[in-house]
């Protein structure tokens, strides 16, 4: 920035030309302790808390430990039915929750009219996103569990923390489409192109960063989610699999697994940690590890996703 | 572009015309445990076991507390209960009203342990009448002290850490002591997780606790276990004094509560049996609870035997009656 530039601001705002810059640059100075204050507190808490969990957890984490199902004994206990479950119900969520997410924000933002309905419409979402995840579990109680006779299973399970996570993904659709320059649609309008056929080739593969972003949070607090699920009577202790979704004859894939009992890691770990003695906190910290892991990965398919975005989007 | 878009949605599509045509197929030979935490680890031994001798059979533990299980129980959708204490008449109820009739089975004895911290110096044995000044309602707000709760204890205020109020060892605690069920002060540190009471105890010199045995049992070092004197002397909780009956009033029997019709079952009626055989036993005493007088277990396995249905105790939480008077008694419904 220019001197000139400088100087022309601070009159514009009232200010003697003498003290603008001194005073300029210690808020910055302080502004910037500030920030890094803030942000050391969220960085240094989550690593002492990985850390933590990782000297614990860590001498327990092996293929074993991966590979058994949960026991009375500690160390031949294992997380498979929880690690499986998780995938399975993280797998169901995601299915239903993006496409419907993102169709929700596309309607909001590009195709609902502007009056009242769709403003009551729009607090609301913003609002479904605060509330309580047990209130999401009474809801799929009685909803999906008695009222549409699902079961308390793996698709009750996914269908649940997809309700619950949907609004995150709405807001960070509407935002990142929102962040395509209206330039883009205009130019796109003009040259006579049908409203979805801007959003197909242009707004969603523009703004498809911002909505992975979204994604993986809405993931990422699904996948730690203990309340509702407990609610809709996921069980502690669970030593089988779900039914495998290929099958020999035909047609050769099953459904089964959606409706088979299943546990998450999230349960399984508040289990270990309730327990009479010390024996199971090592396998509990182990099994936060895995899901550390399987957050991170997710994470990592996002930012992956977001760079190759970049890469190709050029304004 | 619009083709990757589309994709996730079709998907869904397809997935969402799949399941309609396949409606949720009867589960093969699983048996669906639920109830009390304070079992819990006597179900998980026992479904952990029975499963690794019977490959086709799938046992699934759940932790809903005895109240939550009940309900589900009594809906027909669990076969089998775990208990802290007997059916109550709300929920012999709730069963005849679905239909539903059950076999009551005593397995193993707990004993609810009244903790203080290792730094607590000045109490060895408190009588159920001392018990009782600190935890009725009356005494909330007023004992805060220790030495309200007998003279010649130190001028030292009392913190008092105790289980909710959805837990069975409340239920319990209060009957035993207070003489009602649920009737407590309210003003003491409760959790569901009694370890949080174990650290709370095993931290403040001045607190006073009471946990379920097995938490004491892993926590010798940290947790002082106090005698009770129940009318006869102080007593300390042990396996010989809970196993005797001279651990009163504060021993309890856990119970599992079998539902009649799946009893039928031959599944179900192996696990039964297995909770009651020897090998059943040796789990019991493994993850640290007492198990009965044999007799219990023979009485036990004549009501599978001749399907005897119904509760020995009538709805109403019986304190301090020993297990084999109980058995006793032809259980009614």
């Amino acid at each position: 920035m220019s001197g000139g530039a400088l100087s022309a601001e601070a009159a514009a705002r009232g200010m003697p030309r003498a003290s603008v810059g001194r005073l300029r640059s210690n808020a910055d100075l302080i502004f910037a302790a500030i920030g890094l204050v803030a942000l050391m507190i969220g960085v240094l808490t989550l690593t002492a808390l990985i850390v933590d969990l990782a000297v614990r957890g860590l001498p327990r984490l092996d293929l074993q430990f991966l590979t058994s199902f949960p026991s009375r004994r500690p160390a031949q206990a294992g997380i498979l039915s929880a690690w499986v479950g998780t995938a399975l119900v993280m797998l169901v969520t995601a299915v239903v929750t993006i496409p419907l997410g993102i169709a929700a924000a596309i309607y909001l933002e590009e195709y609902a009219p502007k009056n009242r309905l769709t403003a009551v419409i729009e607090v609301n979402v913003s609002n479904l996103a605060g509330v309580p995840s047990i209130i999401y579990g009474l809801l799929a109680l009685g909803l999906f569990v008695y009222l549409l006779g699902l079961g308390r299973s793996i698709l009750t399970a996914g269908l649940t923390l997809a309700l619950l996570v949907l609004p995150i993904i709405i807001v960070a659709t509407r935002e990142a489409l929102r962040a395509v320059p209206p330039t883009v649609r205009e130019a796109a309008y003009a040259l006579g192109a049908t409203r979805w056929r801007v959003i197909a080739d242009h707004l969603l593969p523009y703004s498809s960063g911002g909505i992975a972003t979204g994604v993986i949070i809405a993931l990422s607090r699904a996948i730690g989610e203990t309340a509702p699920l407990i609610t809709i009577g996921a069980l502690t202790f669970i030593a089988f699999l779900p039914a495998p979704p290929v099958r020999p004859e035909f047609p050769f894939v099953s459904f089964q697994w959606l409706f088979d009992p299943f546990t998450v890691l999230p349960i399984q770990m508040f289990n270990w940690v309730s327990r009479p003695g010390t024996d199971f906190l090592p396998n509990a910290a182990a099994a936060g590890l895995v899901l550390i892991l399987m957050t991170i990965a997710m994470n990592l398919t996002a930012i992956y996703i977001r760079i190759r975005v970049r890469r190709k989007v050029k304004w | 572009m619009s083709h990757r878009t589309t994709g996730p949605l079709a998907a869904a599509a397809t997935i969402a015309a799949m399941l309609i045509h396949q409606a949720p197929a009867a589960a093969q030979a699983t048996i669906t445990i639920d109830g009390s935490s304070t079992v819990f680890p006597i179900a998980e031994a026992v479904a952990e076991e029975f499963q690794r001798a019977n490959r086709n059979v799938r046992v699934t533990v759940g932790i809903s507390g005895t109240g939550g299980g009940f309900k589900k129980f009594c809906r027909g959708e669990t076969q089998m209960q775990n208990a802290s204490r007997p059916i109550l008449q709300a929920e012999m109820e709730e069963c005849r009203r679905a239909g539903v009739r059950y076999v009551e089975l005593p397995i193993a004895f707990d004993a609810i342990t009244v903790v203080v911290s290792p730094r607590n110096r000045f109490v060895e044995c408190l009588t159920v009448a001392e018990l009782r000044r600190v935890w009725e309602p009356a005494a909330q707000g007023r004992i805060t002290n220790w030495n309200q709760v007998r003279q010649g204890f130190p001028d030292a205020r009392l913190t008092l850490y105790g289980p909710g109020a959805d837990s069975g060892t409340f239920d319990y605690f209060t009957e035993a002591v207070v003489g009602r069920a649920k009737a407590s002060r309210g003003d003491y540190t409760a959790s569901e997780d009694d370890n949080v009471l174990v650290q709370g105890v095993a931290r403040d010199p001045n607190a006073l606790g009471y946990i379920p045995f097995s938490y004491v049992a892993s926590h010798a070092d940290t947790l002082r276990t106090v005698a009770v004197d129940g009318g006869r002397g102080c007593v300390r909780p042990s396996a010989e004094t809970v196993e005797d009956g001279t651990y009163s009033p504060l021993s309890r029997p856990l119970f599992l509560y079998v539902n009649l019709q799946a009893l039928d079952r031959p599944e179900v009626r192996g696990i039964a049996e297995f909770y009651l055989s020897p090998a059943g036993r040796n789990l019991i005493r493994e993850v640290r609870y007492v198990p009965l007088p044999e007799q219990a277990y023979e009485i036990g396995l004549r009501r599978i035997r001749e399907r005897i249905a119904g509760t020995g105790y009538g709805g109403q939480p019986e304190v301090g009656m020993p297990i084999v008077e109980v058995l006793r008694h032809d259980p009614r419904e």
